[in-house]
C-alpha cells in the first residue's frame, strides 16, 4: 500500500545516526544532574529542554511523523502539546503554596 | 476525486485519509495522544507536589542513577531495535522482523527487571506509597515514585507482550505461562512482585483470547504500529527519568 511514509529514504544509518545522538544526550543529562552543575530550578529547564530534544528526535524519526504529511504532523503535535501547556496553568499555584506556608 | 467517493455502491472506493496514511496507524497515534495526557497528568501531579514542598527529598545517590541510566540505554537500544523491526517487515524479511523484535523484548525485559532491583532496594529502605524513610513530612514522595514508574513499567509489560503476541504469536502464549509460573515460584512471597507477576497472566489471557478469536498473520503494518506503541513507552521515560531520578540525586 503507497503511503506517504513509504516514500522516504529507509536507510538504517540514520536511525543508528539517532540512537548515538540519544546516548550522547542521555550522558550529558546524567552528568549536568550528579555534578549538579546548575541550581534546581535551571537544572530543570536544562533537563527539560534535552528531553524535548530527546523526544523529538523519537517522534522524528524513530516513529517516523517527520515522514507523513503535514496535516498528520501539525494536527498530532498541535493537539497534544496545547493539552499539556493547559496543565501548566496550574503551576503557579504550587509556587503560592510555598510563599504561603504550612501551619 | 471525491465527487467519486461519495458515490454510494462503488466498490473499493473509499474517500482519502486526511493523514494519508492507514487506519490502524491513526487509530494507534490517537490512542498514543491520550496515554500521553495521562502521563502528563501523573507528571504534573508530580511535579506539583515537588515544587510545593520545600522538604520533597533526594534519596537516589549514585547507584540508584547508575541503574536508572542503564535502564534509559535499554530502552533506547530497544527503540533502535524496533525500528530495524520495522525496516525488516517493510522488505517482507519475516526471519530478521522476528529477530529484531525479540531483540527489542530482551532490552524490555531488562528494564523490567532493573526497574523490580530498584523498587525492591527502595522498599528494603522502608520507602512505601504512604511513606519514606528520607522526609517524615513529605509522606507523598512514594505515592507518586510509585505510580508514575509503576504506571510506566506496566506499560513496558504490555509492550513486550504485544509485541511477543505479534512476532511470535500462538507460540507465545506457552512462554508467557511459564514466564508467569516460574516468575510466581521463584519471587519470595514478601515481594510486592510475587502479586504483581499476575499482570502477566492477565496478559496471556488476553492474549490468548486474541489469538483464538481473531487468528491473522501480523503484517508490516501491524509491525509498524506496534512500534510506535514502543517507542512511546520509550518517550514517557526520557521524562520519567530527569523528572524523577535526575531532579532528585543524593552526591
Amino acid at each position: 500500500m503507497h503511503t506517504a511514509a513509504a516514500t522516504h529514504d529507509e536507510g538504517k544509518g540514520q536511525y543508528f545516526w539517532v540512537w548515538g545522538a540519544l546516548l550522547l544526550l542521555t550522558a550529558v543529562e546524567v552528568v549536568l544532574a550528579y555534578k549538579r552543575v546548575f541550581e534546581p530550578l535551571q537544572m530543570l529547564e536544562a533537563l527539560m529542554i534535552l528531553s524535548i530534544i530527546k523526544s523529538a528526535l523519537i517522534i522524528g524519526y524513530f516513529m517516523h511523523l517527520k515522514y507523513e504529511v503535514a496535516a498528520m504532523k501539525w494536527v498530532m503535535m498541535t493537539a497534544v502539546t496545547a493539552c499539556l501547556c493547559l496543565m501548566c496553568i496550574f503551576f503557579p499555584d504550587a509556587f503560592r503554596i510555598v510563599h504561603l506556608g504550612v501551619r | 476525486m471525491s465527487e467519486v467517493a461519495v458515490q454510494h455502491g462503488m466498490a473499493d472506493v473509499y474517500e482519502p485519509s486526511l493523514f494519508g496514511t492507514y487506519s490502524k496507524k491513526i487509530g494507534m497515534w490517537l490512542f498514543l495522544l491520550s496515554d500521553t495526557l495521562t502521563f502528563g497528568a501523573l507528571l504534573f501531579a508530580y511535579s506539583y507536589g515537588r515544587i510545593s514542598n520545600p522538604d520533597w527529598p533526594t534519596p537516589f545517590g549514585k547507584e540508584s542513577i547508575t541503574n536508572a541510566t542503564i535502564m534509559t540505554g535499554c530502552l533506547l537500544s530497544s527503540s533502535l531495535t524496533m525500528v530495524l523491526a520495522v525496516l525488516a517487515a517493510r522488505r517482507g524479511d519475516r526471519n530478521w522482523t522476528r529477530n529484531w523484535i525479540l531483540f527489542t523484548m530482551f532490552f524490555g525485559i531488562a528494564f523490567i527487571v532493573l526497574h523490580g532491583l530498584e523498587w525492591t532496594h527502595l522498599i528494603d529502605e522502608g520507602m512505601t506509597p504512604f511513606k519514606n524513610p528520607w522526609a517524615a513530612n513529605v509522606p507523598q514522595f512514594g505515592g507518586t515514585f510509585f505510580t508514575l514508574t509503576g504506571m510506566h513499567m506496566l506499560h513496558v509489560t504490555i509492550g513486550v507482550i504485544y509485541l511477543g503476541v505479534v512476532s511470535l504469536r500462538k507460540a507465545f502464549l506457552p512462554i508467557l505461562l511459564a514466564v508467569w509460573a516460574v516468575a510466581w515460584w521463584l519471587i519470595p512471597a514478601n515481594s510486592v512482585f510475587h502479586y504483581g507477576v499476575h499482570a502477566l497472566l492477565a496478559g496471556f489471557i488476553v492474549a490468548a483470547v486474541i489469538l483464538i478469536l481473531k487468528p491473522k498473520v501480523y503484517d508490516a503494518h501491524d509491525v509498524e504500529i506496534a512500534g510506535l506503541y514502543w517507542h512511546f513507552v520509550d518517550l514517557v521515560w526520557m521524562f520519567i527519568f530527569p523528572l524523577v531520578y535526575l531532579m532528585s540525586t543524593r552526591v
